[in-house]
C-alpha cells in the first residue's frame, strides 16, 4: 500500500517517462517519416492528461518522502502544459520539415521538457525543484543549439547555457543559505522553521537574497533580462516558441512554491524586490520594445514586460494577487502561443517572416490570418473585450487591495506606452502595402489551431469567469498560508 | 591547535592558493594542473568530515576523467592567450569590488556563531560505513530525485549525440559484419590457364 501512496500521484509522471523512453527508440526504428513519432508523441500527452484527470483526489498529497505534492494547482498546471506542448508541436510541425529540424531529438527533447517542467509544477522540496528546472533548462539549451549550421542560433544556445549556468548557481547557493538557517531542504519545514523563527536572521536575508535573483534571472525580468532577447532572436522560431510559452507556467510554480510556500513569512521582504524587479521590467521592456524592427526581439520585451506584470500579482502577497498571477500566466501563454504560432505560418522554407515589415499588408494577403493577429495583439496590449484586459484588471486590483494604489497607476501607464507597439503591428496590417505576394500556404492542422487560439481569446475575454475561478480555487486549495 | 585542526587548515590554505593558481595561472594546462590540486585538497577536507567515499569519487570522477579531457581539449585546441586575457585589468577593479563585498558578506553571515556551533561535524564510531550509509539514504529516502538525475543524464547524452553526430554520405566506413560472412568465392577468382612449357616457343 504504502508503494502504491507513493507512485500513484506521479503517474503521470512515470508515465511520461517511460513513453519518452519507448519514443526515443521507437523512432530510431523509422528511416525517414516521423509523422509516426510525431502522432505518438501527441497520443502521450493526450494519454497523460487522462492519468492525470483519472489521479486526481480532493486535497493535498506528499509523495517520495515529501519530495513530491499533488495538489489541485500541480494538476491544473500540468493539464494546462499538456495542452501547450500539444498546440507547441502543432505549430511548429510544418516549419520544422522545412528546416530539416523535424527529427525524433527535437520532439523527444520536448517530452523531456515537459517533464522537467511538470517535476517543478509539483516540487515541494529544495532539490526536485532543482533537479526539474535542470532538466528541464538542459532541454531547452540543446533544442535551440538543435539548428547546428546556424551561427546566430549557436550563439543563442551559448548565452543561453552560461547565463542559465549562472542562475542556477545563484539559486543553489540561495538554497544552501536557507539550508544551514532551517536545517531542512523540504519547504513545509523550511516554512515551518522560519515561522517560528529563526536565530540567524542575516543568513535568511542574505539566502533570501540570492533565491531571488536566480529566480528573476529564471523569469527573465529586469536587471536579470540580458539573454532573453537574444535567445529569442537566435533560436529557431518553433523553439523560441516552446521556450516562450510553455515554461512560464513553470517559472510560476517555481516562484510560488519558493516564495509563498516556502518563504511567505518573509512576504515583506520578498514582496519589496520584486517590486524593484516588476517596475525596471515594465519600463525597460516597454520601452525597448518600440526600438524593435525584429518581431521576434519585440516578443522578446513584451515577455520582458508581461513576466513584471505577472510579479505584481505576487507582490500583494494575497491569495487573490496569487490567483490573478495565475490567470495571467495562463493567458499569457495561450497568447504568446498564438503569436510566435503567426512568425512560423508567414514563414516559409529559406524564408523567415520575422521582421515588422513582413507583416505591412496582411489583411490583403490573408483577412483571416490579418483579423487572428489582431486579436491577439489586442489581448497582449490588454483591451477588452479580449483576455489581456482581465489578466491585467484581475492583477490590478488585486495590487490596489493590497493598498499599493500607485504602483498600479504605475503599471498602467507603462500598459499604455506597451499598447503602442502592438497597436503598431495592427496597423501595419490593415493600412500598409504589402511588400511580398508569395501566397501564404497554410495547413489545415495550423489554420485550424490558429482559429481556435485567435478566437480563444476573444471568447475567454468574453466569459472569463470560469478560467479565473479555477485559477483562483486552485490557489486557494492548495497553498497552505501560516 | 590539535592536529586535526592544523590537517584542515593545511588542506583549506592548499585548495585557496590552488583555486587562486587556476584563475591567475598564463598557461591553461597549468591552470588544469592547479584545478587537479584543488580537487584533490578538497576530497582531503570530506576525509576529514569522515565522508570517505564523496573524497575517493572526488579524485576518481574528477580527477581521474574530467580533468584529463579537460587536458586533452586544452591541448587540442589552439587558444589564443593574448586574446583571452585582453580586458582583464579593464574589468579587474569592477570584479574586485564584486569579490571584496562577497567575502565581506560571507564572513559577516557564516562568522556568527549559531553556524559555527550548530553545525559540528558528528563523530562517528570505527565501524561506521560512509558508502554503505549513503547509499541507504540514495535508494529509499531520495529515491525520487535520485531518478530524476539519471534522467538528467540521459537529456544529456541524447543533446550531446543530437548537437554532434552527422552523418555524411560517401563516408568509406567498415561494415564487420559483411566482413565476417564473406566466402571465399566472393574475394577470389580461380582463373583456368593452360600451362605452358619452357621450350615452347625457341
Amino acid at each position: 500500500m504504502n508503494l502504491m501512496a507513493n507512485l500513484l500521484p506521479a503517474a503521470a509522471e512515470i508515465f511520461l517517462l517511460v513513453m519518452v523512453c519507448f519514443i526515443l527508440i521507437f523512432d530510431l526504428l523509422l528511416k525517414q517519416n516521423k509523422i509516426y513519432t510525431y502522432l505518438f508523441v501527441q497520443l502521450t500527452l493526450l494519454g497523460c492528461s487522462l492519468i492525470t484527470v483519472g489521479t486526481h483526489q480532493h486535497g493535498v498529497f506528499y509523495a517520495f518522502n515529501g519530495m513530491f505534492v499533488d495538489d489541485l494547482l500541480s494538476d491544473v498546471l500540468k493539464m494546462l502544459s499538456y495542452l501547450g506542448m500539444s498546440m507547441v508541436l502543432v505549430y511548429s510541425r510544418q516549419y520544422l520539415l522545412l528546416r530539416g529540424l523535424f527529427t525524433g531529438e527535437f520532439l523527444v527533447l520536448a517530452l523531456f521538457a515537459l517533464l522537467g517542467m511538470n517535476v517543478m509544477i509539483s516540487a515541494s522540496h529544495f532539490l526536485t525543484l532543482y533537479l526539474g528546472l535542470e532538466l528541464l533548462s538542459l532541454s531547452l539549451y540543446a533544442m535551440v543549439a538543435l539548428q547546428r549550421d546556424s551561427a546566430i542560433a549557436t550563439e543563442a544556445a551559448m548565452k543561453y547555457f552560461v547565463l542559465g549556468a549562472l542562475a542556477s548557481g545563484l539559486l543553489l547557493y540561495g538554497m544552501s543559505m536557507l539550508y544551514g538557517a532551517t536545517g531542512s531542504l523540504e519547504l513545509g519545514a523550511v516554512s515551518n522553521a522560519i515561522h517560528q523563527g529563526v536565530q540567524n536572521k542575516a543568513l535568511l536575508a542574505f539566502g533570501l537574497v540570492f533565491i531571488v535573483s536566480g529566480l528573476a534571472f529564471k523569469l527573465g525580468v529586469v536587471p536579470f533580462h540580458m539573454w532573453v532577447p537574444d535567445v529569442y532572436h537566435g533560436a529557431p522560431t518553433a523553439m523560441t516558441l516552446l521556450i516562450g510559452s510553455v515554461p512560464k507556467l513553470a517559472a510560476f510554480a517555481f516562484v510560488v512554491r519558493i516564495l509563498v510556500e516556502g518563504l511567505q513569512s518573509l512576504v515583506s521582504d520578498w514582496s519589496g524586490m520584486l517590486m524593484v524587479l516588476a517596475i525596471a521590467s515594465m519600463a525597460l521592456g516597454n520601452l525597448s520594445a518600440i526600438a524593435q524592427t525584429n518581431i521576434k526581439r519585440m516578443f522578446a520585451y513584451s515577455t520582458i514586460t508581461h513576466m513584471g506584470f505577472m510579479l505584481l500579482g505576487l507582490i500583494s502577497g494575497s491569495i487573490e494577487g496569487y490567483g490573478a498571477a495565475m490567470f495571467y500566466t495562463v493567458v499569457y501563454m495561450i497568447m504568446s502561443l498564438g503569436g510566435f504560432g503567426m512568425i512560423m505560418m508567414l514563414s516559409r522554407a529559406g524564408f523567415e517572416a520575422d521582421t515588422l515589415d513582413d507583416f505591412k499588408g496582411l489583411n490583403q494577403r490573408s483577412p483571416w490570418l490579418a483579423f487572428m493577429m489582431m486579436l491577439l495583439m489586442l489581448s497582449m496590449a490588454g483591451i477588452p473585450p479580449t483576455v489581456g484586459f482581465y489578466a491585467k484588471f484581475s492583477v490590478l486590483s488585486a495590487v490596489v487591495q493590497a493598498g499599493y494604489t500607485w504602483l498600479a497607476v504605475v503599471a498602467v501607464l507603462f500598459s499604455l506606452i506597451g499598447a503602442f507597439y502592438y497597436l503598431r503591428i495592427i496597423k501595419l496590417m490593415y493600412f500598409d502595402v504589402p511588400e511580398s505576394h508569395v501566397p501564404i500556404v497554410v495547413e489545415s492542422d495550423t489554420g485550424l489551431l490558429m482559429t481556435l487560439n485567435g478566437l480563444g481569446v476573444l471568447l475567454l475575454g468574453m466569459l472569463p469567469g470560469t478560467l479565473m475561478t479555477i485559477c483562483a480555487v486552485s490557489v486557494r486549495q492548495s497553498l497552505l498560508l501560516h | 591547535m590539535s592536529f586535526f585542526d592544523a590537517v584542515f587548515y593545511l588542506f583549506a590554505i592548499l585548495t585557496t592558493l590552488a583555486a587562486t593558481g587556476v584563475i591567475i595561472a598564463r598557461n591553461p594546462v597549468h591552470a588544469a594542473l592547479f584545478l587537479v590540486l584543488a580537487f584533490c585538497s578538497a576530497a582531503g577536507i570530506w576525509m576529514l568530515l569522515e565522508a570517505e567515499f564523496l573524497a575517493i569519487t572526488l579524485v576518481l570522477v574528477y580527477v581521474g576523467a574530467v580533468m584529463v579531457l579537460f587536458l586533452f581539449v586544452v591541448m587540442m585546441l589552439d587558444i589564443n592567450l593574448v586574446k583571452l586575457k585582453e580586458g582583464f585589468w579593464r574589468w579587474f577593479p569592477f570584479g574586485a569590488v564584486i569579490a571584496g563585498l562577497m567575502v565581506f558578506e560571507m564572513v559577516w553571515v557564516l562568522g556568527s556563531r549559531q553556524i559555527s556551533e550548530s553545525s559540528r561535524a558528528v563523530v562517528h564510531a570505527a565501524n561506521y560505513s560512509n558508502t554503505k550509509e549513503l547509499g541507504k539514504l540514495i535508494y529509499t529516502q531520495y529515491v525520487y530525485p535520485f531518478e530524476l538525475a539519471a534522467v538528467v543524464l540521459l537529456v544529456a547524452m541524447v543533446a550531446a549525440i543530437a548537437l554532434t553526430l552527422r552523418r555524411r554520405s560517401g563516408v568509406k566506413s567498415q561494415n564487420v559484419s559483411e566482413q565476417v560472412k564473406v566466402k571465399k568465392a566472393d574475394r577470389l577468382r580461380i582463373v583456368k590457364m593452360h600451362s605452358e612449357s619452357r621450350a615452347e616457343g625457341k
